[in-house]
């Protein structure tokens, strides 16, 4: 019954017991804060079964918060232990502990930290964006953050319950393999990614069929926003990747549980072919991740430069040249494995061919602050320092596309500088200045702007300090995933590198501070107008908070940037409201995700009976729902008027 | 069928065409798996001493008229020949069932003879593939019980008719992943 679970799979050390007990008596302090309240009511009928895109946003992005401490957690235990094991010294973690926290960073950071905080913008802002109600299918929508959170729950699990995967965030074989990974580490890890893997994918499929199918009336798709195209660009690369990424972890399940030989080192198994297919995944959801953060930047240079997007088709067709050589550069990560001249020859031009798009975008950036009125606020901050910090990144990536140059510094710290210098300088930055660009659409008033600043420099400053350093070490000789080194001339850079995230960590208490500042002078920071920027695009047309129908008559559109020009020929007409249909919640997102979650964790401790029991509460569940018929309410035409004069009013 | 179901149901075929792509994706991981493991014996008899193409031929035949009768399904449902349409939709089921049990029989013919997927990467990457392909015929035999209750309920009327075209898609989907099976695994084995 319970397979190979036992009480030796809760903790022992202290600082994970030290970690459990934090993290449940924070739990117990949620539920105690909720039932006192008596808002259980309230959390599950707005919040848990909602079907609004604007929620499940919120939701999204406030997971994405919560895992971001934890991956900062344990960014900064592998920091303060490469800071200290030089010599004699072993430093205060054991080489296993050490390999589960860098392993569970990348994971944490990658699954639970970006992607969630790039559908929380994505599902905030794609339906206003174009002019819509919803997303094409909300209750699937529901689904996907439903398993997402599943996913990141069972990833919390693994810290309590047993390990979590020591082999780095793609977990090689033959080592992920069960000769040389026998414990539960490697399963925590497949099953967390396979859940919130489907999200993702059923997210993507998602928002493409709302982009090609829910367009307001005369937006065509060059007259889409940037962002609507870089998402369009990068759901699409889910769809195509995200299923190899499942196949490919399905075989190495495969290979644990059923003792198949597809990457095992004998009876014929192949190693190679894991990393050549989880490259082909990997290479294109780092674009995944990207070419939002690139649509947010075009927004706001745009928005803050107060001028049409320069080059608005050039960027289109960056987006979609980015969108294909993504998957035809996937063996840059393996140079060194022996496919031979010609194989990388082809794998490092290609690379390189990249930043051709890439750097189609920063001159469009750059041409379109070029004489605009440029207003400094905080997202053109974050945009700023993205240009600095990414072409940076972009040009380290350049010296690593040589094949030659590679096999002097392939897994080295230079590598790992590198991706953190584009996923941070792009990726993060892109985020956080779509965060606060858009918060004021989604809570009603705009996020400090003094404190934002100040989280800015820190960001910034700690960013660099923590990662040149690294750069230097990489030349320098110094391997990646290192819990232990002999050369105490490395040590100052490891200090200095621990310093620097130090003052990153400053950066993000300040990024709390300044949403709970936020909140707590919310009336002074209140955007009345629903319009927080002087915006061109149609999310700046409705109410902030915009109403749960977005649109109370759903906009026509003729051109670019439709607010803008209706700014410049205003056409005052008195509004006919009529009804609107609206969908109804549902919980069957939450009910599919406790069952993936008890399928996830009975798998992993090999208890058959429950996980077949979960499958039949998946099946089950799926079947229920295709029985239910009223699945949508009508909003009447009277009551759309009364909450158009109410916010209208204010 | 009023305007708004329509646009429903073009919403809807188009997010369903949009996930048969990605399952396809997984097949192609599957195949692309497959033809790399496909000389890795380790020993054990490869692919030529294993299969039998008449066996293979049946298999075929089956699903292929399987499909046959799931198009004409959809046709006699939009001609509103429902007895019709429920004949060929348990004969649908019925080929369907035939299909899997000939898979299984297959399957524990070899597993009896001590080649399971734990014998060589060939035999895992065959018994993934196939079997994959095996586990979502079966999702569509269960997906045909399920739809063939709403069909009979008034009730279901104005949603059904779009939730038939979804596995009418499916159906053929896994025809078209069962003809790449059987010409890279089953074929190819006898010529290259």
């Amino acid at each position: 019954m319970f397979g190979r679970l036992t009480l030796d799979a809760l903790p022992h050390d202290p600082i994970v017991i030290a970690a459990t007990v934090f993290m449940v008596c924070v739990g117990a302090a949620t539920l105690c804060f909720v039932t006192y309240f008596r808002a259980w009511g309230y959390i599950w009928h707005e919040w848990l079964t909602s079907v609004d895109h604007k929620k499940i946003a919120i939701m999204y992005g406030i997971t994405a918060f919560v895992m971001l401490v934890r991956g900062l957690v344990d960014a900064s235990m592998v920091r303060a232990q490469q800071a200290i094991a030089v010599g004699n010294s072993a430093g205060y973690l054991p080489p296993d502990h050490f390999d589960q926290l860098f392993t569970a960073h990348g994971v944490i950071m990658i699954f639970f930290v970006a992607m969630p905080l790039m559908f929380a913008i994505i599902n905030a802002m794609l339906p206003l964006q174009l002019g819509t109600r919803d997303v094409a299918f909300p209750v699937l929508n529901s689904i996907s953050l439903w398993l997402f959170i599943a996913g990141a729950v069972l990833m919390n699990i693994s810290l309590t319950i047993g390990e979590f995967a020591a082999a780095g965030w793609l977990a090689y074989p033959p080592l992920s393999g069960l000769a040389y990974s026998p414990g539960v580490g490697i399963d925590y890890y497949i099953w967390v990614i396979q859940i919130s893997g489907v999200g993702s994918l059923l997210s993507a499929v998602n928002f493409v069929a709302t982009i090609i199918k829910e367009r307001a009336p005369g937006m065509t798709l060059m007259n889409m926003p940037i962002f609507v195209w870089t998402v369009f660009a990068s759901m699409t690369l889910i769809i195509i990747s995200f299923p190899v990424l499942t196949a490919t972890l399905a075989m190495l399940s495969l290979d644990r549980f059923l003792g198949m030989h597809f990457f095992t080192s004998d009876f014929g198994g192949n190693p190679m072919m894991y990393i050549n297919l989880i490259w082909t995944w990997g290479h294109p959801e780092v674009y995944i991740l990207i070419l939002p953060a690139f649509g947010i930047f075009s927004e706001v240079v745009s928005n803050f430069s107060q001028k049409r997007l320069f080059g608005y088709r050039s960027m289109v067709y960056a987006t979609i040249a980015i969108m294909f050589l993504s998957f035809i550069v996937w063996a840059h990560h393996f140079f060194t494995m022996g496919a031979g001249a010609n194989v990388n020859a082809f794998f490092g031009i290609m690379t390189m061919v990249i930043a051709i798009p890439a750097g189609v975008k920063i001159f469009n950036w750059l041409f379109t602050m070029y004489r605009g009125r440029i207003d400094f606020r905080t997202p053109m901050l974050w945009f700023m320092g993205f240009v600095f910090t990414f072409t940076l990144g972009g040009m380290s990536g350049i010296l690593l596309s040589l094949p030659a140059v590679d096999f002097q510094i392939n897994n080295s710290l230079f590598l790992v500088a590198h991706f953190h210098n584009t996923i941070i300088g792009g990726v993060v930055f892109g985020y956080f200045a779509g965060i606060s660009y858009w918060f004021p659409k989604i809570f009603g008033f705009k996020l400090d702007e003094r404190l934002g600043t100040y989280a800015f420099w820190c960001w910034i400053t700690g960013f660099f300090t923590a990662f040149m350093p690294l750069y230097a070490l990489g030349i320098m000789g110094a391997t990646r995933r290192m819990s232990h080194y002999s050369d105490p001339s490395w040590q100052p850079f490891f200090i200095v590198a621990g310093i620097g995230l130090v003052i990153i960590l400053v950066g993000v208490f300040i990024q709390f501070v300044q949403i709970a500042w936020s909140i707590y002078k919310r009336h002074e920071l209140r955007t009345p107008t629903g319009d927080a920027w002087y915006g061109r695009s149609l999310e700046w047309m409705t109410a902030s908070p915009p109403p749960v129908y977005n649109f109370a008559i759903i906009p026509h559109v003729h051109g670019h940037d439709p607010l803008w020009a209706r700014k410049q020929y205003p056409h005052p007409s008195i509004p006919l409201y009529t009804n609107i249909e609206l969908p109804r919640n549902s919980s069957v997102g939450i009910v599919l995700a406790a069952c993936s979650l008890a399928l996830g964790f009975t798998l992993v401790w090999h208890m058959w009976i429950l996980a077949a029991l979960s499958v039949m509460g998946i099946i089950g569940a799926v079947i229920a729902r295709s029985f239910v018929t009223h699945t949508e309410y009508i909003l009447s035409a009277h009551e759309v008027a009364r909450i158009e004069a109410r916010s209208n009013a204010l | 069928m009023t305007h708004a179901h329509t646009l429903k149901d073009n919403r809807t075929l188009f997010g369903f065409w949009l996930y048969l792509m990605s399952d396809c994706l997984i097949f192609a991981s599957l195949f692309a798996t497959y033809a790399v493991l496909r000389s890795a014996t380790y020993g054990a008899p490869g692919a030529r001493e294993l299969f039998s193409l008449e066996f293979v031929f049946l298999e075929t035949v089956i699903l292929l008229s399987s499909s046959f009768t799931m198009g004409l399904t959809v046709y006699f449902a939009h001609k509103g020949k429902r007895a019709l349409m429920f004949g060929l939709l348990a004969l649908t089921f019925c080929l369907g069932t035939a299909f899997i049990a000939l898979e299984v029989s297959e399957f524990s013919h070899l597993i009896q003879e001590g080649l399971s997927w734990e014998r060589s990467a060939f035999l895992s990457a065959f018994f993934t593939l196939v079997g994959t392909h095996g586990l979502h015929v079966l999702c569509g035999l269960i997906w045909m019980i399920v739809l063939a209750i709403q069909l009979a309920l008034p009730r279901y009327h104005e949603i059904v008719m779009r939730r038939l075209i979804c596995l009418s898609l499916f159906w053929h989907f896994l025809d078209i992943i069962w003809i790449g099976i059987f010409t890279f695994v089953y074929l190819f084995s006898f010529i290259v």
